[in-house]
């Protein structure tokens, strides 16, 4: 057995080498390639990940001299980046910035509301900002305290870190997340989750609403885009471009291209709230 | 000529087992120190005997995530290993030959599916049914348990068949000519002899069902609770690691190295436990 394991694990190493060893003749074939072209990294929110990727195609295709790579990681991942330098722009989609991301400079380029969800065979359609902090407290446990029927409430979050849920618990304040509480670790998963189980409730971001869920009122104000933009929906988060400094030569094109009104068109368009 | 090419072949094999082992230890290297600094300043009580998790202020217990895993690793023994002994029993004693050889690559296939694949049957199937009819979140112990313990099937399955096989058709002639039924000759003489490699194929077995990840972070729910029942849902060290790593920083990403670590203990116990245990009965036989 030992001898079977070791063999294999040597194959993985060999296997590991070899696509090093590719994918180092096409780093340097790809760089050559690039050489002459003006190149910025943008990283972090994956939430936004989608929306710059498309953002950069368009600019690209405007300015064939530029050459623009949209990574995720997460927005923790953006700020660390935008301050070591790995990337030009991190991107973060949080209320409250951490206090590292005061040596960067925020530009918000778009908005993302966060949107309570049930399961459609919840009754419950309302919810007070209240009655959400108990919830996730774990002081409420079952609908009939908020109108519905006798089941108990399974609280799905997410994990501690993600821009998602650290904006949920700034905008509705006071969370300790009860200890019951399931994880998911993405808005998909948070999603499925919800549609799968008729006593649960979670919360996403507002482009991911479909049929199999519910987007559940908060104070009677239901998240629509309109609700959003008009500012009497509460739960919002912004979402921002940091850069170290003043942005400056590519980077301040292409936030200004996404700031511009086609930027703010495209992000309208695909589900997003603009900026302003 | 032949003989520098011998030589060779040696050496680049040599430098091939090398690399394996050198691989192990760079790995363990670097865990031990991203989190041992982590372990000495929390203090390892702090660290293993607390059970609040909640990086954002500062509390880093893991014992939830500790107690989370050795349900879940139980409950994949409960289910798996009944089932793989008494199955690899059945394949190797009562099953014609020519039909063994279509059953057994038949349940090695098992282990090529991707983990994804069991946690998506594990969400999509098994959570439902659990919470329809037993109760609770349905994302719970019970789920991950079995969806754990058919993944480790194969495993201790295929070992059990070999090592089964591999006990000396005398040994069996011996007992039937003594006057044993059947029965009696499996679970007195094919059994005991065959039990050193029954042993390592459990072992196996339960090192992928501690190390297992994605399936178990989409069945587990992933609650930081210490469990109190199997339908509760659970976090495991892996599946915190996992996680949380994509956002950690600073202390919060120490905590996940030293998440790792306590796993890597707890998997050279595990082994090393099985070794000795695999002496032992040696030494009886």
């Amino acid at each position: 057995m030992i001898g079977y394991h070791a063999r294999s694990v040597a194959m993985k190493i060999k296997n590991i080498l070899i696509s090093a060893i590719i994918s180092l003749i096409a780093a340097v074939f790809v760089s050559a390639c690039g050489r002459g072209k003006a190149s910025i990294t943008v990283a972090g929110s994956t939430a936004f990940q989608p929306f710059a990727e498309k953002l950069a195609d368009n600019f690209m295709n405007a300015h064939p001299d530029s050459s623009i790579t949209v990574q995720g990681g997460g927005s923790a991942v953006g700020i660390q980046s935008a301050i070591s330098g790995t990337a030009a722009i991190g991107m973060a989609d949080l209320v409250v910035l951490p206090p590292e991301a005061k040596v960067l400079n925020p530009v918000v380029v778009a908005r993302d509301g966060i949107v309570l969800v049930v399961n459609p065979k919840n009754k419950v359609n309302n919810l007070t900002l209240q009655q959400i902090q108990d919830i996730f407290n774990g002081k409420i446990k079952n609908w009939s305290q908020t109108g519905g029927d006798n089941r108990p409430i399974t609280v799905i979050s997410r994990e501690a870190g993600s821009g998602t849920r650290s904006s949920f618990e700034a905008i509705v304040k006071n969370i300790s997340l009860t200890s019951g509480a399931i994880i998911q670790d993405s808005n998909g998963t948070v999603r499925e989750t919800v549609a799968n189980d008729s006593n649960s409730i979670g919360y996403l971001s507002h482009g991911l609403i479909n049929e199999k869920i519910k987007a559940l009122s908060v104070n009677g104000i239901s998240g629509s885009t309109e609700n959003i933009i008009n500012g009497s929906y509460i739960l919002v988060r912004p979402v921002y471009f940091l850069t170290r400094g003043i942005p400056e030569g590519k980077s301040k094109e292409f936030i200004d291209y996404i700031i511009s009104r086609e930027g703010q068109e495209i992000i309208k368009a695909n589900g997003l709230i603009p900026a302003k | 000529m032949k003989r520098f090419s011998e030589k060779g072949v040696r050496r680049i094999l040599t430098a091939t087992a090398f690399s394996a082992i050198a691989a192990l230890t760079l790995i363990v290297i670097f865990i031990l120190m991203e989190g041992l600094p982590f372990i000495f300043r929390a203090g390892l009580n702090n660290f293993l005997f607390s059970s609040e998790w909640d990086p954002q202020s500062q509390k880093f217990g893991i014992l939830p995530m500790v107690a989370g895993s050795l349900w879940v690793t139980l409950g994949a023994v409960i289910v798996g290993v009944p089932l793989g002994i008494s199955g690899a029993i059945f394949l190797s004693e009562f099953v014609p030959r020519w039909l063994m050889r279509i059953i057994k690559p038949t349940i090695e296939l098992l282990a090529g599916i991707p983990s994804v694949v069991y946690g998506f049957i594990g969400v999509m199937v098994l959570a439902p049914l659990i919470r329809n009819h037993l109760g609770g979140p349905g994302l719970s112990i019970l789920a991950a348990s079995i969806i754990l313990g058919i993944m480790i099937l194969p495993t201790i399955l295929s070992i059990s068949i070999d090592s089964i096989k591999a006990v000396p058709n005398s040994f069996r002639e011996g007992a039937l000519a003594l006057g044993a039924t059947h029965w009696q000759t499996i679970h007195m003489v094919t059994l005991p002899a065959a039990k050193s490699g029954i042993v390592a194929g459990i072992i196996l077995g339960l090192g992928r069902a501690i190390g297992e990840t994605m399936a178990v972070i989409m069945v587990v729910g992933n609650a930081v609770k210490i469990p109190g029942s199997p339908l509760d849902s659970a976090r495991t060290l892996t599946a915190n690691i996992a996680l949380e790593m994509g956002y950690a920083t600073g202390m919060h990403r120490q905590s996940l190295f030293a998440t790792g670590v306590i796993l890597l203990v707890i998997i050279m116990v595990l082994n090393y436990i099985a070794i000795m245990a695999m002496r032992n009965i040696g030494r009886i036989k």
